[in-house]
């Protein structure tokens, strides 16, 4: 395991460090206080790519607002789960990778797949069942798939797609590649059989993979406490010889300076890496499901929802001086218009043709 | 006889048999404090507590495994998989352990267990979630597979399934959740192997089970109005059954349409087919046809779900063509 995880916490800039530790008590996800005015060794950020963070962020939070609206209106289907609230886990990531990386997810999958570069109108009309969808419109919100970003897929089943990740790492490495792959899944996936032969797989033969669990503390309905012996997953990292750190995935720089030492370890040291990124979903697990008043109440969800990570980048832009309020407005306004062209292409996006429903079931339908 | 939905006719029935007999527990991912994914086992925690109402991690391998072991020495456990999508994870504990245990032991170690679930195709769900397995599990000697398709069915199958000493695959539509009928009052108990006539007529023998027998009852309304008389044999059970009431229903109308939710290749209508050519050779005006999915893993786009679906339209369309009215 790496030291790292035991490092002491930056000074913190935030107003308030006695709040941030009362958070932490209440085991909402710790503010480790990175800075966004700090420029590491690790992962150096310009005003410029913080506001593009920020563009980001915000670009999935409006994109996601509207697919609830979609949703109400019918116009996406089936399930449809949000993430709303963990979205600097995806931007953090996706900014430390190469486009040559890989990135294969689980059914949450709207946000990395904006955060990945994946065209916004694409993933809409994908949402919306439509002809000009990323996957012709036979995927639906959790099957995701883009092969121009090496985005490997949204999967449905639980734990299904971290062998397949590894996989990718075996492939990676057959190659002589010097790429990585990234998985995400969230923490109730820690229990399934799948993650824990696939940890033992990439530890075993030395894959580039970096297995990121998106420790949002439900799966479902079942807090991570009633399905999970020990709650600090990050012991699985150990179990399987590998190096694990756990961050405060509501903190985008923390994202961004785990993931490099993550990377550097993957492509010079061709070793894998267990992430646990400590965030919230601000949403239901699904449309169909309450935001709060079943298991889990109004005040944890409200308690955390103030560690938005949008707003703590934010903040953290806004106080450096970076960024006037008119500019922001201006970012969000970018973001909405984006959203909105998205919705719009969807819309106007024809459904796929009835001849489509037997093509790609095979690669080669002559024999 | 009260009006319930298919929802809460199985709840009567987990309820009953959890008060009859105290080795009968419910195991399975939100079963208990989230009251069942699809609100199945509403209220049951707390009648019946948490050693019999057990939230499970979402380790379908795990407690599918501790269902067949706690069989194994005496108990008479519930496994409950969220949809039957997720039991592929279990499909070892099912299909290696659950069903030939006995076999292998030579009679020694029985399973009287239950497996269930929703099967089948909701809407838009997707490629993973649309599914219909009954033809895989039918496949396995050692299992009884149960696809009840009203709540008076779906209540006293499982109850009969419950109270079974073979673990019996219980596969509920996940569509059928918020049906209603109405389920005779009392002790209600649904025998294995016993088909149901739900509609009749000299015409033509539409053979389902599950969903697609609520389509074909639609559907014989339907042509009743042309003047079009169908027997609808609700197979009831796939594992065992009912050779006998599909050869009585094929023999009389001499013409028949299977229709199922699942895939053509291998699916419950090849097995059906086979019974009706062994059986019915010389009572056949018509070779029987099929319908069911295309043969595509299901799209998620609205048109394409719906044009890759059995459905009332296809099912009229094969009726006529075996009737030489087409
Ligand atoms: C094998 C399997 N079992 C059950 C489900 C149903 N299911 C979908 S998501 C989910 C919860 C997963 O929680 P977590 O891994 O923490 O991810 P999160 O939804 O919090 O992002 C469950 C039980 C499934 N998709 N696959
Ligand atoms: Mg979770």
């Amino acid at each position: 395991m790496s030291t790292e995880a035991k490092r002491p916490p930056v000074p913190s800039p935030s107003p308030s460090p006695a709040a941030a530790q009362k958070r932490k008590e209440k085991g909402t996800p710790g503010d480790n206080g990175a800075d966004a005015a700090r420029a590491t060794e690790l992962a150096p950020t310009t005003p410029g790519v913080r506001r593009e963070l920020l563009h980001s962020m915000l670009l999935q939070r409006r994109f996601e607002e509207r697919c609830a609206e979609a949703y109400a209106l019918g116009k996406i289907g089936g399930f449809c789960h949000l993430y709303i609230g963990q979205e600097a886990i995806s931007t953090g990531v996706m900014s430390m990778i190469r486009p040559d990386d890989y990135v294969i997810t689980a059914y949450r999958d709207h946000g990395q797949a904006l955060a990945r570069g994946v065209n916004p109108r694409s993933v809409m009309a994908e949402l919306f069942g439509r002809q000009d969808g990323c996957s012709g419109g036979k995927g639906g919100s959790m099957h995701i798939f883009d092969a121009k970003t090496n985005f490997l897929g949204g999967h449905g089943i639980v734990g299904g797609h971290v062998p397949i990740a590894a996989g990718v790492g075996f492939a990676i490495k057959y190659r002589r590649g010097n790429q990585v792959c990234v998985c995400f899944f969230g923490e109730a996936a820690v229990n399934i059989g799948a993650f824990h032969e696939a940890l033992n797989l990439a530890s075993l033969w030395d894959l580039p993979v970096i297995f990121i669990i998106e420790n949002n503390r439900y799966g479902m309905g079942t807090a991570i406490s009633r399905s999970t012996a020990n709650e600090d997953v990050l012991v699985r990292a150990k179990g399987y010889r590998m190096d694990g750190e756990s961050v405060d995935g509501q903190d985008v720089f923390a994202v961004r300076e785990c993931m490099a030492r993550a990377v550097e370890r993957a492509r010079k040291g061709k070793r894998p890496t267990l992430i646990e990124m400590r965030t919230y979903r601000f949403m239901g697990h699904s449309m169909s499901d309450a935001v709060s008043g079943t298991y889990r109440t109004k005040d944890e969800l409200e308690e955390n929802m103030k560690r938005d990570p949008i707003l703590l980048l934010h903040n953290r832009i806004f106080e450096a001086g970076e960024l006037t309020e008119g500019e922001m407005h201006k970012l969000d306004d970018e973001a909405k218009a984006i959203a909105q062209d998205a919705w719009d292409f969807a819309d106007a996006s024809p459904e796929p043709p009835l001849e489509k429903l037997y093509a790609d079931v095979y690669a080669d339908t002559s024999s | 006889m009260a009006v319930v939905t298919y929802r809460d006719a199985l709840t009567q029935a987990l309820r009953e048999e959890l008060q009859r007999d105290d080795r009968v527990f419910l195991i399975g991912e939100e079963v208990a404090q989230y009251n069942g994914a699809y609100k199945v086992s509403k209220g049951l925690l707390d009648e019946f507590g948490p050693m019999r109402i057990v939230d499970t991690p979402i380790t379908e391998l795990g407690f599918a495994g501790v269902g067949v072991g706690a069989a194994m020495v005496g108990l008479r456990p519930i496994v409950e998989f969220m949809t039957w999508n997720f039991a592929l994870l279990a499909i070892d504990e099912v299909v290696n352990a659950a069903a030939k245990m006995r076999y292998m032991s030579g009679g020694q170690f029985t399973m009287p267990m239950v497996f269930r679930g929703p099967n089948g195709a909701a809407l838009q769900l997707g490629a993973q979630h649309s599914q219909a397995w009954e033809s895989w599990f039918a496949h396995i000697p050692g299992l009884k597979v149960c696809t009840p398709a009203t709540p008076a069915d779906a209540k006293g199958l499982l109850k009969s399934a419950i109270r079974d000493d073979n673990p019996v695959v219980f596969l509920e539509g996940e569509m059928l959740y918020n049906t209603k009928g109405e389920v005779p009052d009392g002790e209600h108990l649904v025998p294995f192997g016993v088909a149901d006539l739900k509609r009749e007529g000299d015409h033509c023998s539409v053979i389902t089970h599950g969903k697609m027998a609520l389509v074909a009852m639609k559907v014989a309304d339907d042509l009743a109005k042309e003047g079009i008389n169908i027997d609808v044999v609700d197979l009831r059970t796939v594992r065992p059954i009912d050779v006998e009431a599909i050869s009585r229903s094929v023999q009389k109308t001499n013409r028949a349409v299977v229709l199922e939710e699942g895939w053509e290749i291998c699916g419950m209508g090849s097995q059906v087919v086979d019974f009706i050519q062994r059986e019915c050779f010389d009572d056949l005006d018509a070779p029987v046809l099929r319908v069911h999915q295309e043969d595509v893993p299901m799209p998620y786009a609205k048109n394409l779900e719906r044009a890759a679906k059995p459905d009332a339209g296809k099912a009229i369309a094969a009726i006529k063509k075996v009737m030489y009215l087409d």
